[in-house]
């Protein structure tokens, strides 16, 4: 019977959880990501997630050719390591994170518009422990005029 | 016989957990309101083995398109002109009372107001931010738009950061609003009207004798071949809305004539600068549309941006 009782407690924090986590995340995105992004302006857009570790997660967007771009992948300090690569259509990697320890930016720019893919994952925690740690991950995107202007 | 006591037992553990969820839940929007927490750390819950399985299977799916903000810059690198005419009149703002169209002219007056603020026309900037900001209560997004924001706006008009700041802002309070409330439908509506608005301004900038195969505007019109995919994964996400439904025939007219165009790009080769550290991803693409197809697409994109202003 206590079983039951903790499966109806568990599942009611579930229920509200998300919730708590989306305005805890656009605070979070707010408050500690977007100062990441200087010297590039926030795009303004929102994209943000509460995600478990071993969980992964993708975003499809169009980048266009002369636009400085920043990609800052925010997660909060509970969360192990967040891997992230950018892909192109046909899921050709075209850059990866693992290789540049794990870095949670990455700037770049474009002589033709593609659409990419940012394809994310939360590194699964050491060790065999149950239990599971979430926390806030947001994809925030900078970008910047360029200098010659 | 003794399921009475047992009733009660979990009606009891029912009331504990409802409690402590929406105390987390009503701290949570003080914290929204407060902005005060520098850092978010979620319980960690203990699940069993099937429920491990069950998280680790799920995966988020995000499409963005581009905001009111990087629509101007696009505009603006691409040479784009000021040109105050092709903005939705302030004026309108009366003749929005529905969701539908106070959620697609906050797009197009987001994107206006961008567009204004990137020129610096300072008296444009204030009044378009005036014209969003109704668009914005309408809707109910409170807190979305700081009732000081227009005189923030006005203490810092000569200093484009600062204003581009408090835009972006706005954009992302305003979406965040809408992904909070479970008002997915709107915010989708929101960035329609706004992808819109910026293909209306941009058709519109370039001349009757323009060579449209050397042209950066046209070519970043025709870009938006490849945004229309995430066009319609977003609205498909919300396609039982009936709003949303009549947005996809429209977007849909726009496919039609963006299938006539022909983009093809080569592999996509990245070069990083040791020095700046920025990747360069190089690659070319090869663009083919008649000057018809163009003058189609222009005239659809007048046909359906009037129908969403007036």
């Amino acid at each position: 019977m206590k079983k039951i009782f903790q499966v109806i407690i568990i599942l009611t924090l579930i229920a509200f959880l998300p919730f708590a986590g989306k305005s805890q995340c656009k605070s979070f995105a707010k408050k500690v990501c977007k100062l990441e992004l200087s010297p590039y302006i926030h795009d303004g857009n929102f994209n943000a997630a509460i995600l478990t570790e071993g969980e992964d997660a993708e975003l499809y967007k169009t980048f266009y050719a002369g636009q400085n771009y920043r990609i800052y992948i925010c997660g909060s300090d509970a969360l192990p390591e967040i891997e992230f690569q950018v892909l192109d259509v046909n899921r050709n990697v075209l850059y990866d994170n693992r290789k540049s320890n794990y870095s949670n930016l990455w700037d770049f720019k474009l002589e033709a518009s593609q659409q990419l893919i940012i394809s994310l994952r939360v590194k699964s925690g050491e060790g065999e422990s149950e239990e599971l740690i979430s926390g806030c991950v947001a994809i925030l995107f900078g970008i910047k005029e360029n200098a010659s202007e | 016989m003794n399921s009475t006591p047992v009733l009660r037992k979990a009606i009891k553990y029912f009331a504990i957990s409802l409690s402590i969820a929406v105390i987390s839940s009503c701290s949570s929007d003080k914290s929204k309101t407060s902005d005060s927490d520098d850092t978010v750390t979620l319980d960690s819950l203990e699940i069993n083995e099937q429920l491990i399985q069950d998280v680790k299977t799920v995966k988020e799916i995000f499409y963005s398109l581009p905001s009111p903000l990087e629509t101007a810059m696009i505009l603006k690198q691409a040479g784009a002109k000021y040109n105050e005419e092709l903005l939705n009149p302030v004026d309108n703002v009366s003749r929005y009372v529905t969701n539908k169209s106070m959620a697609l002219n906050l797009g197009i007056y987001t994107t206006d107001l961008s567009y204004a603020s990137l020129f610096d026309q300072t008296q444009a900037t204030i009044n378009y931010m005036n014209a969003s900001k109704k668009m914005a209560e309408g809707l109910g997004i409170l807190n979305a738009i700081d009732e000081d924001i227009v005189e923030r706006l006005e203490a810092n008009i000569n200093n484009r950061d600062v204003i581009m700041d408090i835009i972006s802002e706005t954009i992302m309070n305003s979406s965040s609003f809408f992904e909070e409330n479970d008002r997915q439908a709107l915010s989708t509506i929101v960035l329609v009207g706004g992808w819109v608005e910026g293909l209306y301004i941009a058709t519109n900038l370039v001349g009757s004798d323009a060579d449209l195969e050397n042209n950066e505007l046209v070519n970043r019109i025709i870009d938006q071949k490849l945004t229309l995919t995430t066009v319609f994964n977003l609205l498909n996400q919300n396609q039982d809305n009936e709003d949303v439904k009549n947005i996809i025939t429209n977007v849909n007219e726009l496919k039609a004539i963006f299938d006539k165009i022909e983009i093809s790009t080569s592999k996509i080769e990245p070069v990083t600068d040791e020095e700046t550290k920025v990747t360069t991803l190089k690659s070319k693409t090869k663009i083919s549309m008649s000057p018809k197809t163009y003058s189609e697409l222009k005239d659809k994109i007048k046909v359906i941006r009037n129908n969403y202003t007036l």
